[in-house]
């Protein structure tokens, strides 16, 4: 006698899979949520606790979705769910930025994957550059409070949790060159281009 | 942001485990309950899984854990169903065949008979052919020995034989 498990409908598993993800990020009962976000610079990642956006990562430069989601699971919690709805915010003011219709980030940010001290200290000088204009390792390593240490706050800005919105890509190097990008240079260029290209390069 | 491959064991993200388990889960519930109530008790099953989640060790086995809390899920529904006689007519109605109800478009299959086996048989027989358990997970499930949950399964498939022996071969 044989007793063969039910047959299950085509994306009925997955539809219930959705409806109970959505259902935990919307009752607080997993902390962190995350959406794809398509934008021109690529294929986004976006990471959101209860407390904000605490990560926006470059889909393919970080070694896609899996990789990014470990690494958050290790760091933060591994109570994450894939949630698009609670990352609607964040979305939606990427997609002005990119439209040009937007030049800040109203959202409420989670430091909690960046390390306290200065390394944090540089990311929210950082955060504070104008739509427009740029500045320099050297100037945030001394906003930061470490005039010396211009080579630690590039280490900083380069491990940035969330660029575009903390824009370390208006950080230059003091030589006026182009200096790193956690996204690559090309993604620099083209986020300052849309800022105003006001850059000589 | 630097990904580092850290050889450091941690559980995976909640959603990929989500992902990992859902149509076994959910072809579980099925058996056990039919399709009507699985719906419900998938997502009871899954946010209870969550809840605990965190606290985990990182190399338990998953599978057989949020299986055991799918059990878990499923009778509560048969104690409710087992509190409210209206439930137990329309189970009493399914069983002999010859009520078809809308629920049950798929037709009426072999998992009808094993919903209303006594109750460790059903339970057996869900987790070993519903969901797959070896009958060493089942024991732990059920918190009952190997020997004891190999048994139910052998009785349940009995009965099973036999009242196929008794049923026309019209169906």
């Amino acid at each position: 006698m044989s007793l063969p498990p039910p047959e299950l409908r085509p994306g009925e598993a997955a539809v219930l899979a959705a409806r109970t993800a959505a259902r935990a990020a919307d009752d607080g009962i997993a902390p962190i949520a995350y959406a794809r976000v398509d934008s021109p610079v690529g294929s986004l990642v976006a990471v959101a606790t209860a407390r904000g956006l605490a990560r926006i990562a470059y889909e393919l430069e970080n070694g896609g979705l899996d990789s990014i989601l470990d690494d958050v699971a290790l760091k933060l919690s591994p109570a994450i769910v894939e949630a698009p709805a609670r990352l609607d915010p964040v979305r939606r003011e990427l997609e002005e930025y990119f439209e040009g219709r937007r030049q800040g980030f109203d959202v409420a940010l989670d430091w909690g994957l960046t390390t306290p001290g200065f390394r944090r200290r540089v990311l929210q000088e950082c955060a504070q550059i104008p739509f427009g204009a740029t500045s320099t390792y050297k100037q945030m390593a001394v906003a930061a409070g470490s005039p010396a240490a211009f080579r630690a706050a590039g280490g900083a800005l380069g491990a940035n949790p969330i660029p575009i919105v903390v824009p370390c890509h208006r950080v230059l190097a003091s030589s006026g060159g182009l200096g790193g990008y956690t996204g690559g240079l090309e993604r620099k260029r083209l986020l300052l281009s849309i800022e105003g290209g006001m850059l000589a390069v | 942001m630097p990904t580092a491959k850290r050889p450091v064991p941690h559980l995976p993200p909640f959603q990929r485990f989500l992902d990992a388990h859902r149509d076994d889960v959910l072809r579980y519930l099925i058996a056990s309950l039919g399709r009507d109530d699985a719906d419900d008790a998938f997502q009871e099953t899954f946010i209870a899984a969550l809840r605990a989640y965190p606290r985990l060790l990182p190399d338990s086995n998953l599978r057989g854990w949020v299986l055991t809390i799918a059990h878990r899920k499923a009778l509560d529904v048969h104690r409710a169903r087992g509190r409210n006689p209206i439930a137990v007519a329309q189970i009493g109605e399914r069983a002999d065949g010859a009520t078809a109800r809308a629920a049950d478009a798929d037709g009426p299959d072999h998992w009808e008979r094993v919903r209303v086996l006594p109750a460790r048989q059903r339970e057996v027989l869900t987790l070993r052919y519903g969901a797959d358990l070896t009958h060493a997970e089942i024991a732990l499930a059920l918190g009952c020995s190997e020997e004891a949950a190999r048994r139910a399964a052998a009785d349940g498939l009995k009965t099973l034989r036999e009242e196929l022996r008794d049923v026309p071969a019209t169906a």
